[in-house]
């Protein structure tokens, strides 16, 4: 399969994996195996350019190491996986992948480099090689379409840990990806900082069209993705439109997770014989259906 | 109780100063430092506290903020001061029991202390006007030369920006540790030598522990944005010397001949 | 018994020479026997506050009571207050050092000059109580999940065998199934040990579901204390400072303010489904 170049596959998709597989070996103090781990077992998943993504996984479900797989930090023991058509197997790919793929991490202060946050932005560009002019161009950019770019000469110790995640996307921006992965960015945020990183990735998605992998364990985040999988003990437990996944209660239960006080209602609702649509995920919508069920009687 | 301490001392303006390249400032403090013991004359000290000065009023820095760069040093100062104060030989102007206070003394540690005093607040000046981002940017170009002869230039600085990037956020880790420690009834204060080491360890192993996690952290996020070494690597800031850097250059070159010329008469 | 805060303020000075108010002219008093939230946003100052309850960081101003006694008087032994109020910092499995799980147990209570057997005692139980089986008593603190390290690091400071347990956003990073769990947990010491419990959190779900009593506090100061039901008659004061009420909380008013005929008094999802399926078929 190995083949010279960037030849492309994956059928137009922009992620494309393939009964993916991913083992760790566990070792002893000698350095002996003790024993094989199964982080991930068989993941297919297909990413159209253009879709808002969702992964959902309790912690060691397996996310987080398919994330690092998007982004080739990981390569695959078996099976395949295509990044817009690049192969992350051939480590010849890997910087292409990367620029192609970028990736925000959990913690928010170990994945900013440099001392200012300008600078730190800068840092995929200058790796890249892109013209000092065309850094300056792409920081500003990337900055304001954060929201971050009155603190570009700040230092990033001064900044929340929302602010910090908005930098870091920001730094990903600025190497132009086709593909953003959040790997449990908003796991370590109070609710302003995870509501403002969504709503930056949100209209990175709708405005600028990049596809986004959200890797999260909160359904809240995930209401208004376009598709969503839910990982449990490294395979695909359940996938499909947030309805769809919504509705499986006891699959849910069974990977870990809980769903958002509205969907809980509507299911208690739905249970009582109240005649309202399941995909309800916002309190107006709600509060919609459940006035006008009350003025026309059942 | 860390919170205190600050590392890198940049003071925010828009100065001259403040604009030049650290290359200049690098090397006109270097300039400064070495010319100030060059001599030990009224009329040499009276040059380098003017172009002292000038500098100071050109950095828009206030000098009470210059001045508290001496803070650590004050004990030293004081004690090289007295220690030559009474111990030079010399004409005695007064003598209190065993000691003797001499003119040639008073002349030895006034110029001693204001030569440290000087040496001092001229690298501050230097820390103070430049970030420590450009004053790595401004070492690596000035130590270019050494990657000929294979030191890793580029890596060394990377590594100092990085340092000084999670000094501040180890030491506030250090803080949390040693707080939930105490919380838990260690005591850090009392005790001999080898057991406030022994009393250390329930901070130094999470501290470590924490500080290799978040170096792999740090590792993967590098990958993740392309790095790959200094090799084909552009700048956002490119260093570029501008007219005010050569003007600058010939503002040290001027002091040092001024310098001279008072010196020798 | 009870732990007294009198008209206390905090301030600190940053490194630009400017001084930061973290807590201004605070009056909290916990009793025993209570399960208290703290509610409020990063920069609050709960976190602050919480660290006074032991003697960590000492009030610029005002005084602290435990038992009625004066924490900063010189007779006042801290270090007794330390093993009484039991102090789960965020993210606790951080602090973890000792090489196995036993041993990092043990280390609150022998600080705290129990004996031997006391200690080995209340360690095992401490364990015990978290749900750390005896077959990773003698385990490495580095081969355990991190759900695990949590509970071991909350065992840490159990042996001590505190009466007041005050833990800083414990659920922090976990799953909503381990969150749970955590909770689970607390609300078996806060019944079966009778440990009163305040934990920290910016989750008012968290308050609504599991606290009998929550402090609000916004830019230092306590705003809001009280039972949650009376808490979230006060649904416009949370939302200006930006916490707000549980979802379906908030659905309930919203209902009410559309002219519904509602009860308008709900915790949680069961509650408000009642509240809902009444004025619908009412």
């Amino acid at each position: 399969m190995k083949e010279a170049g960037r030849t492309k596959s994956g059928k137009g998709n922009m992620i494309e994996s393939k009964d993916l597989v991913h083992e760790y070996s566990r070792r002893d103090e000698d350095g002996n195996i003790t024993g094989i781990i199964r982080a991930i077992d068989g993941v297919d998943i297909q990413v159209k350019p253009g879709d808002f993504i969702a992964v959902l996984g309790a912690n060691g479900s397996g996310k987080s190491t398919f994330a690092k797989h998007l982004n080739g930090l990981l390569f695959p023991t078996e099976g395949t996986l295509y990044i817009d058509g690049m192969d992350t197997s051939d480590s010849t790919n890997a910087l292409f992948v990367r620029q192609t793929a970028g990736m925000v991490f959990q913690n928010p202060d170990n994945q900013i480099i440099a001392n200012i946050v300008e600078e730190d932005v800068g840092f995929g560009p200058e790796n890249m090689g892109v013209p000092t002019q065309e850094i300056l161009k792409r920081v500003e950019e990337s900055l304001k379409e954060v929201g971050m770019f009155e603190y570009r000469r700040h230092s990033p110790n001064r900044l929340s840990g929302g602010q910090k995640q908005r930098v870091a996307i920001a730094g990903i921006m600025a190497m132009r990806p086709k593909c953003i992965v959040l790997d449990e960015a908003t796991a370590m945020l109070d609710p302003v900082g995870r509501k403002n990183v969504l709503g930056t990735v949100l209209r990175l998605n709708k405005k600028e069209k990049i596809t986004i992998i959200l890797i999260t364990h909160y359904m809240e985040e995930v209401v208004q993705a376009d598709y969503i999988y839910v990982m449990n003990k490294g395979k695909v437990a359940l996938e499909g439109t947030p309805g769809e996944v919504f509705r499986e209660e006891g699959k849910l239960e069974e990977c870990r997770l809980t769903a958002p006080q509205i969907t809980q209602l509507v299911r208690k609702l739905r249970k009582a014989n109240i005649p309202i649509r399941e995909d309800i995920f916002s309190e107006e919508e709600l509060i919609r259906s459940l006035l006008l069920f009350k003025k026309n009687g059942r | 109780m860390l919170r205190d301490i600050t590392i890198g001392q940049y003071y925010r303006a828009d100065s001259v100063i403040h604009r030049l390249d650290a290359r200049v400032k690098i090397v006109g403090t270097i300039l400064y430092i070495i010319s100030l013991f060059t001599f030990s004359s009224f009329q040499g000290y009276a040059v380098s506290v003017l172009f002292f000065g000038i500098m100071v009023t050109l950095s828009k820095v206030p000098f009470s903020y210059i001045v508290r760069g001496l803070k650590p040093i004050l004990f030293m100062l004081v004690f090289t001061a007295a220690l030559n104060l009474f111990w030079t030989p010399g004409t005695t102007i007064v003598e209190i029991g065993m000691l003797h206070l001499t003119w040639e003394g008073l002349y030895k540690a006034g110029f001693i202390s204001l030569r440290l005093i000087l040496l001092i607040l001229g690298s501050s000046l230097m820390t103070l006007t430049t970030t420590p981002n450009q004053l790595t940017d401004g070492i690596e170009h000035l130590l270019r030369p050494l990657k000929y002869i294979h030191v890793p230039v580029h890596e060394l600085a990377l590594m100092m920006s990085i340092a000084l990037r999670f000094i501040p956020i180890l030491i506030e880790e250090t803080d949390r540790i040693m707080k939930a420690q105490t919380a838990r009834g260690a005591d850090f204060e009392s005790g001999n030598i080898a057991r406030r080491l022994k009393n250390m360890l329930p901070i130094l192993i999470p501290l470590f522990v924490s500080a290799v996690n978040r170096a792999n952290d740090l590792a993967l996020a590098m990958d993740a944005r392309c790095y790959h070494g200094g090799d084909n690597r552009t700048k956002m800031h490119p260093l570029r010397y501008q007219g005010k850097d050569i003007l600058a250059y010939g503002a040290c070159v001027f002091y040092l001949v001024v310098l001279g010329i008072i010196v020798r008469i | 018994m009870s732990i007294v805060l009198q008209n206390v303020s905090y301030t600190y000075r940053n490194d630009g020479n400017s001084v930061t108010q973290a807590l201004s002219d605070i009056n909290l008093e916990i009793h025993k026997g209570e399960f208290l939230a703290i509610v409020g946003h990063t920069g609050s100052g709960k976190s602050t506050l919480i660290q006074l309850l032991n003697g960590l960081e000492r009030a610029t101003q005002g005084k602290v009571f435990f038992q009625g006694k004066d924490i900063y008087s010189k007779d006042f032994s801290i270090k007794e207050l330390r093993s009484k109020v039991g102090m789960v910092f965020q993210y606790p499995e951080n602090q973890l050092f000792e090489a196995t799980v036993i041993k990092d147990v043990e280390f609150g209570p022998r600080n705290m000059g129990q004996d031997t057997l006391q200690m080995e005692l209340n360690s095992f139980q401490a364990l015990k109580d978290v749900g750390i089986g005896e077959e990773l008593l003698d385990a490495s603190v580095l081969a355990l999940s991190g759900g695990q390290k949590r509970r071991v690091a909350i065992a840490g400071v159990l042996a001590m065998q505190p009466e007041f347990l005050v833990l800083d956003e414990p659920m922090a990073g976990l799953d909503p199934v381990g969150r749970r769990e955590i909770f689970a947990l607390l609300q078996k010491l806060h019944k079966e040990r009778g440990i009163t419990i305040v934990f920290v959190s910016h989750s008012m779900e968290d308050a609504a579901e599991y606290a009998d009593r929550v402090v609000v506090m916004n830019q230092g100061k306590i705003v809001l204390d009280g039972p949650p039901r009376k808490i979230f008659c006060y649904e416009k004061e949370l939302e200006r400072i930006g916490l707000g009420v549980p979802q379906a909380t908030r659905l309930v008013h919203r209902l009410a303010e559309q002219g519904a005929q509602i009860e308008k008094d709900c915790l949680t999802v069961e509650e408000s489904a009642a509240a809902i399926l009444n004025w619908l078929q009412g």
